[in-house]
């Protein structure tokens, strides 16, 4: 005799086993988080984030690479945010959908997906070398600006795209001219989407490593110009925990980046609902 | 009048010229890699590159076999924990939970894609690695220490993007099928998943590619060693990793083949993600 579930058995079995693995994966983030924080708070101190590393690291704490991390992101963000939006502007209020859109959202698309040691790669060979800006906040504010370009065009887009038409046909019926109504009417409703996108790609660039070691060095210094190179702190996070330099310190620094990494999310969530909920 | 319909047209050209950015860094991109990397593998000869398993480059043999072997095989590895988690999830949430709970659940393990990869590479190093070397033998440094961090690492990727295609078919499909007395798994089983296979498949190639692209993480638990793999216990390194590894002290024509490396990678990615676009285009056409 063939051994058999009734279907409802059945269900009632997948649906435990799937319960089962969705919470695996859930334990895994709280496992992971509860890890890192749990060695690293202990490190936490205001003297940690606010003293320079001593003897690479070993002794002191991460002010250098915490400003080298903040100066890169704001300089990747100055150059994406224009592009990107500028992007999202033409895509979606100056052309309808055509073989140039297609082509300029592919770019978008492949750009994505490209693993960031390629960024690496090619700001290597092209802004330190090429260019010769060397190991710089330069290059690698630069190449962090192309990798975060398609999280910011596409956010922005989807944040155009739900703006209602209304908005558009009130501002043309009292003679605004297009400009006028993208700047004035369009963009203001369509920010705290453009600002997610804007955080999203903060958060890449927290936590991006390999894209930023070859373009911006590892120096531990405070940066004093564009062209100083600098150590951002997943770099500096990196050479502790790999070169066995102070555990304590990684711990510590981790748990900064953990813990910026969930404030951001945090932030990007609660700006994407209170966004959702204004226009649907 | 006229200077108004002037700076209009101005804003046009200038922002047409924004538009054009992505595709112009990508091919600045492809442009530069392949020009650094391409010259010294036709003059080595393709074969020797992707065939060979000497990789002393150093003395001049520049074999990538073992790092395409073990790129591949940790990607696989990757897949193998990643997609039934990933899956599992996506069809937990979208059929057998409430609403409220998929609100909650989806960005929680959304965060995971937001744990920087040096961080997974230090658990890694700190728990799996010792783990494995304890209850399985070898170093510890191996592929199936990397496929179970890969693994995670690309869950997210593949449990949203199967959410969102799962929630994207029309409630009529699973109305229906309910309505004819079928249970909510046979229906999962036998006509949802059917209907959102292709925007499955997108989300899984996707995460094929962040395996396949990972650095990082990989470089910090793989254990890098330049030989093909015997088993899955064994160190391997990946393309990615031949890169990073080198790449701070490389000259002359060790720096060609790791660009020429780069070449290969981005390749693969690139096919990668033409397969995935392709997929999901289908699918909402």
């Amino acid at each position: 005799m063939r051994w058999r579930l009734s279907p409802q058995k059945e269900q009632r079995v997948v649906r435990g086993l799937l319960l089962a693995l969705t919470a695996l994966s859930i334990f895994i983030l709280a496992f992971i988080i509860f890890f890192i924080l749990r060695h690293g708070l202990p490190v936490l101190s205001w003297k940690f984030l606010t003293r320079n590393p001593v003897e690479m690291g070993k002794e002191g704490g991460i002010f250098s690479t915490l400003i080298g991390t903040i100066v890169l992101i704001i300089l990747a963000l100055v150059v994406a945010t224009p592009l990107g939006v500028g992007t999202a502007i033409f895509l979606t209020e100056y052309t309808t959908e055509s073989r140039l859109t297609k082509i300029i959202r592919f770019g978008s698309e492949c750009l994505a997906g490209i693993p960031s040691i390629i960024f690496g790669l090619f700001g290597f060979i092209f802004f330190v070398t090429k260019l010769k800006f060397g190991w710089s906040i330069l290059s690698g504010g630069l190449t962090l600006a192309f990798m975060v370009l398609p999280t910011i065009i596409r956010t922005s887009e989807e944040a155009i795209k739900f703006v209602p038409r209304a908005y558009r046909e009130v501002s043309y019926s009292l003679g605004g001219t297009k400009w006028q109504t993208v700047s004035r009417v369009v963009l203001p409703s369509a920010l705290p989407g453009i600002a997610t996108g804007v955080i999203l790609s903060i958060g890449r660039s927290v936590g991006e490593t390999a894209a930023v070691i070859f373009t911006a060095g590892s120096a531990l210094r405070l940066p004093s110009s564009l062209f100083s190179s600098t150590r951002t702190m997943s770099v500096h996070f990196y050479i502790l925990a790999r070169e066995g330099i102070s555990l304590s310190k990684a711990y510590g620094t981790a748990a900064v980046l953990i813990i910026s990494i969930l404030l951001i999310n945090v932030v990007t969530y609660y700006l994407m609902s209170r966004f959702l909920r204004k226009y649907t | 009048m006229k200077i108004r319909e002037d700076r209009e047209k101005f804003i046009r050209l200038l922002l047409l010229a924004i538009a054009l950015s992505a595709i112009s860094i990508l091919a600045l991109i492809s442009i530069f890699i392949f020009s650094e990397g391409l010259p010294i593998m036709f003059r080595r000869g393709i074969k020797a590159f992707l065939l060979s398993s000497d990789w002393y480059p150093t003395e001049g043999h520049f074999g990538l076999l073992p790092m395409i072997v073990g790129s591949l095989l940790v990607t696989a590895g990757a897949m193998i924990i990643g997609i039934p988690l990933g899956l599992a999830g996506a069809v937990y949430l979208t059929q057998f939970s409430s609403k409220k709970v998929r609100m909650v659940v989806k960005p929680m393990i959304e965060l995971l894609a937001g744990i920087p990869s040096v961080v997974y590479g230090f658990i890694g190093v700190v728990i799996l690695v010792p783990f494995v070397r304890d209850n399985f033998g070898g170093p510890g440094f191996s592929i199936l220490t990397a496929s179970l961090i890969l693994g995670i690492m690309i869950l997210p990727t593949i449990l949203s993007i199967s959410i969102d295609s799962l929630l994207a078919l029309p409630p009529t499909y699973r109305e229906g099928s309910i309505a004819l007395g079928a249970t909510e798994w046979q229906t999962t089983r036998l006509v949802l998943l059917p209907a959102a296979r292709s925007g499955i498949i997108a989300g899984i190639i996707l995460g094929m590619g962040r395996a396949v692209g990972e650095t990082m993480a990989v470089i910090m638990i793989a254990g890098n060693a330049t030989s093909l793999p015997r088993s899955i216990l064994d160190p391997v390194r990946t393309l990615t990793s031949n890169i990073a590894l080198e790449m701070s002290y490389a000259s002359g024509e060790h720096r060609q083949a790791l660009f020429a490396t780069g070449v290969i990678l981005f390749i693969i990615i690139m096919i990668l993600n033409t397969i995935a676009n392709l997929t999901s285009k289908r699918m909402s056409s």
